[in-house]
């Protein structure tokens, strides 16, 4: 394994760039801004649940009881350690090391996908019991009578960063495929930095979602 | 070896043939002349519908249009004009071209990306006019809950259409400032640069801290429509208020990420044709990034009569007051440029002139709009339509035919001519005017805007009005033809036909392959006029 990764070639810089850090500065700086983007459009979703929180604080306390906050907790605890193991994949990529590049990013899809299963198996309870939002709504004993709306707000924001979710581990995938293509070193990371930051990302409106969601109330 | 560097030095129009090429080119001087072919076709269509329209205005009763196809006009020219003219316009266009070749590189940042955006745009516009005929789209372009969540496929259509588009938007404004942070040549510090760059660096900000919201938006009106999720629905518990909040949030900055890029064409225009160094270059330049920043925190002044709190009427108001004040510096300093330069009136120059009219008034009636107990009254008249033709026809599109006018000699290698240019853009200014400032007289005496009739009174301001597009579109056309026909001259374009300082003006007319045939270093302001005749 070792030799093979040694013998794998070295990245070249795409022709319009000047040098190989002008080309990872530049690729930083636009995904800090994709960021950027990307946290505006959550913290919308964001200032609309806290605005309803605030015209129907009973029926965002109502709807809130009815999620387990175990699951929530399992998933919170599978998503920071990935984002630990991702970043460990970037510190094995700057020191060239191919093969934990590649460990520490398996372990991390290993993570997501335990995720997404929590995820599905959530989702299900949901769709068992009724609890969908709007005009799909059939849920049983509940007292306020906008529930409904709390579960539009659930179903939009996991929904939501749960496609982060799918697009984050394909984006490991990516990284894991260039792992067996390209040498990573001190001057050349630039795949494995860029999905690790993106993932921190989930984890970040992550961390943010489940107090908003379970724990309120 | 020798072949590679002959290729490199072609220009960029011969440097492949075919269709073929120019689709997967990611050369942004390709990618810049097929947005500016796009959205000038895009221009015309949603021209034709503010024309059809404007004829069955002609009297207050029946022409040729009925009730319905009287909205639905109305909408697909705001919706065709606003997504796909004014807001990708320049930066898309003409930024696309000029931005890489102004601080010296040989392309964007991300050259799959800028090809990638081109792609958005084309299918959010198809996916637009396929709305056309998915049904009727009579919501105004603003398509506020409830009225929207009808489930009408037309409506979902439009709305898919401006979600994609706004993606594309969001990436070709983090290209550009991931460009202008990497990318300059040596010698281009950030005070040599252009101010055509500063405001597409505002610009690029505002694409990409406020379309997010405009998507999350319509990604809930979706899911409104589909699943009735009620988050804007009054009739499930859910406030149609945040809808027009969040709508807002986004669409009042879109206003300077159409208006911004104006100011950038108008400052290279005036400082050619002045020979001056632009007065207060850093006052302008900041005052871009000003406008942007406090363009985030006005959005409320949209919604004085849509019941949110007196309180929030006011601190809206107090604070759209001074987006006024960046502005007027602008405006100040353009005049100040002005002043004891050498001023040579060619067709450009005669743009940026007319837009420095229209944008004076576009932004005073802005200023009396931005009076609460004046704007309750003036809510929905003619006077709003003429304010916002003034800043988005009047100052944006002017400023855009100034900078196509301006670059047409560097992107084509063509020179038009001269006489004609003048003429159409004398028939321009004369037209959008007529055109609009008869509608603010109208409005402020109170006639409501969008309805199909109208009382006898207005008959005469609505053929004042009519008569007014006729003269604009004949000059539109004439500019137009005039551009066409510079193909078929048979003389190559100068490499500086103006005398400009910029960097665009120091190589080949049109560019080659990578902008350069070295790279160039850069020793002095953007507008050095001065420095050359001492
Ligand atoms: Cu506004």
């Amino acid at each position: 394994m070792a030799t093979a990764s040694t013998g794998l070639p070295e990245h070249h810089v795409a022709h319009h760039f000047d040098s190989a850090d002008q080309e990872f500065d530049s690729v930083k700086t636009g995904m800090w801004l994709f960021l950027a983007s990307e946290i505006m459009m959550f913290g919308a979703l964001f200032v609309g649940a806290l605005v309803f929180m605030t015209l129907h604080p009973a029926a965002f306390r109502e709807g809130a009881h009815h999620l387990d906050w175990r699951m929530g907790a399992i998933n919170t605890f599978f998503l920071l350690t990935s984002g630990l193991t991702m970043g460990l994949a970037v510190i094995a990529a700057q020191a060239g090391q191919q093969s934990k590049v590649r460990a520490n990013i398996i372990l991390s899809l290993v993570l997501a996908s335990g995720f997404l299963v929590v995820k599905t198996i959530e989702y299900s309870l949901k769709i068992h019991h009724g609890t969908l939002p709007g005009r799909l709504w059939h849920g049983e004993g509940f007292h306020d009578p906008f529930v409904h709306v709390f579960y539009g707000f659930y179903f939009v924001m996991t929904g939501l960063h749960g496609l982060h979710v799918l697009i984050g581990m394909g984006l490991m995938i990516f990284a894991l495929i260039r792992s067996t293509k390209v040498r990573f070193n001190r001057g050349y990371f630039t795949p494995v930095e860029m999905v690790a930051l993106y993932w921190a990302l989930v984890d970040l409106v992550w961390v943010f979602l489940f107090p908003l969601l379970y724990l309120i109330g | 070896m020798i072949a590679h560097v002959h290729h490199e030095n072609i220009n960029y129009l011969k440097a492949s043939k075919g269709l073929k090429n120019w689709l997967v080119t990611v050369d942004h001087k390709r990618i810049g002349m097929m947005y500016l072919a796009s959205i000038l076709c895009f221009f015309i269509a949603g021209g034709t519908f503010a024309g059809l329209f404007r004829f069955e205005l002609w009297s207050p009763l029946k022409e040729f249009l009925t009730p319905d196809q009287y909205n639905q006009f109305f909408t697909l020219h705001g919706v065709i004009m606003v997504f796909l003219v004014v807001v990708p316009g320049i930066p898309a266009a003409l930024g696309n071209f000029i931005l890489p070749i102004q601080i010296g590189a040989k392309d964007l940042a991300f050259p799959k990306l800028n090809l990638t955006s081109l792609y958005l745009y084309w299918i959010g516009a198809a996916i637009a006019l396929y709305s056309i005929v998915a049904g009727h789209a009579d919501q105004g372009w603003t398509m506020y809950a409830p009225y929207s969540l009808s489930r009408n496929p037309a409506v979902l259509w439009m709305m898919i259409a401006a979600f994609i588009l706004g993606f594309s938007s969001i990436l070709t404004g983090l290209n550009f400032i991931v460009t202008m942070h990497n990318m300059r040549a040596p010698g281009m510090t950030w005070y040599r640069m252009p101010l055509f760059l500063w405001a597409m660096y505002a610009t690029g900000i505002m694409q990409i801290f406020a379309t997010p919201v405009l998507a999350i938006t319509l990604l809930l009106l979706l899911m409104e429509n589909f699943f009735g999720i009620g988050i804007f629905d009054p009739a499930l518990g859910g406030d149609p208020l945040l809808m027009q909040h969040f709508f807002w949030f986004y669409s009042h900055p879109a206003v300077y990420i159409i208006v911004v890029p104006g100011f950038g064409i108008a400052s290279e225009v005036i400082a050619c044709f002045s020979k001056k160094d632009i007065f207060g270059y850093r006052f302008v330049a900041y005052s871009s990034v000003a406008i942007a920043i406090i363009g985030f925190v006005v959005w409320g002044h949209h919604m004085f009569v849509a019941g949110q709190s007196e309180l929030a009427d006011s601190i809206f108001s107090f604070l759209t007051f001074f987006t006024a004040v960046p502005s007027a510096i602008k405006v100040f300093n353009w005049t100040a440029t002005l002043y004891k330069g050498s001023i040579e009136l060619r067709t450009p120059m005669l743009y940026a002139l007319q837009f420095l009219f229209n944008f004076t008034i576009g932004g005073l009636t802005g200023i009396i709009l931005a009076i609460l107990s004046v704007d309750i009254h003036l809510h929905d008249t003619y006077f709003v339509v003429s304010h916002f033709h003034y800043v988005a026809m009047g100052s944006t599109m002017i400023a855009f035919i100034a900078g196509i006018h301006y670059w047409w000699p560097k992107m084509t290698g063509k020179m038009y001519n001269e006489t004609v240019g003048q003429i159409a853009a004398i028939l321009v200014f004369i037209g959008f005017n007529v055109t609009f400032f008869v509608q603010l007289i109208m409005g402020s005496q109170g006639s409501p805007r969008r309805y199909y009739h109208y009382m006898d009174q207005f008959q005469i301001h609505h053929q004042i009005s009519t008569i007014g597009f006729v003269i604009l579109a004949s000059g539109l056309f004439l500019a137009l033809g005039n551009l066409i026909a510079s193909f078929f001259n048979k003389s190559v374009a100068p490499a500086n036909p103006w005398g400009a300082k910029t960097l665009e003006w120091q190589t080949d007319s049109p560019p080659p392959l990578y902008n350069f045939k070295e790279t160039p270093v850069v020793t002095h302001g953007p507008y050095a006029f001065e420095t050359e005749k001492a």
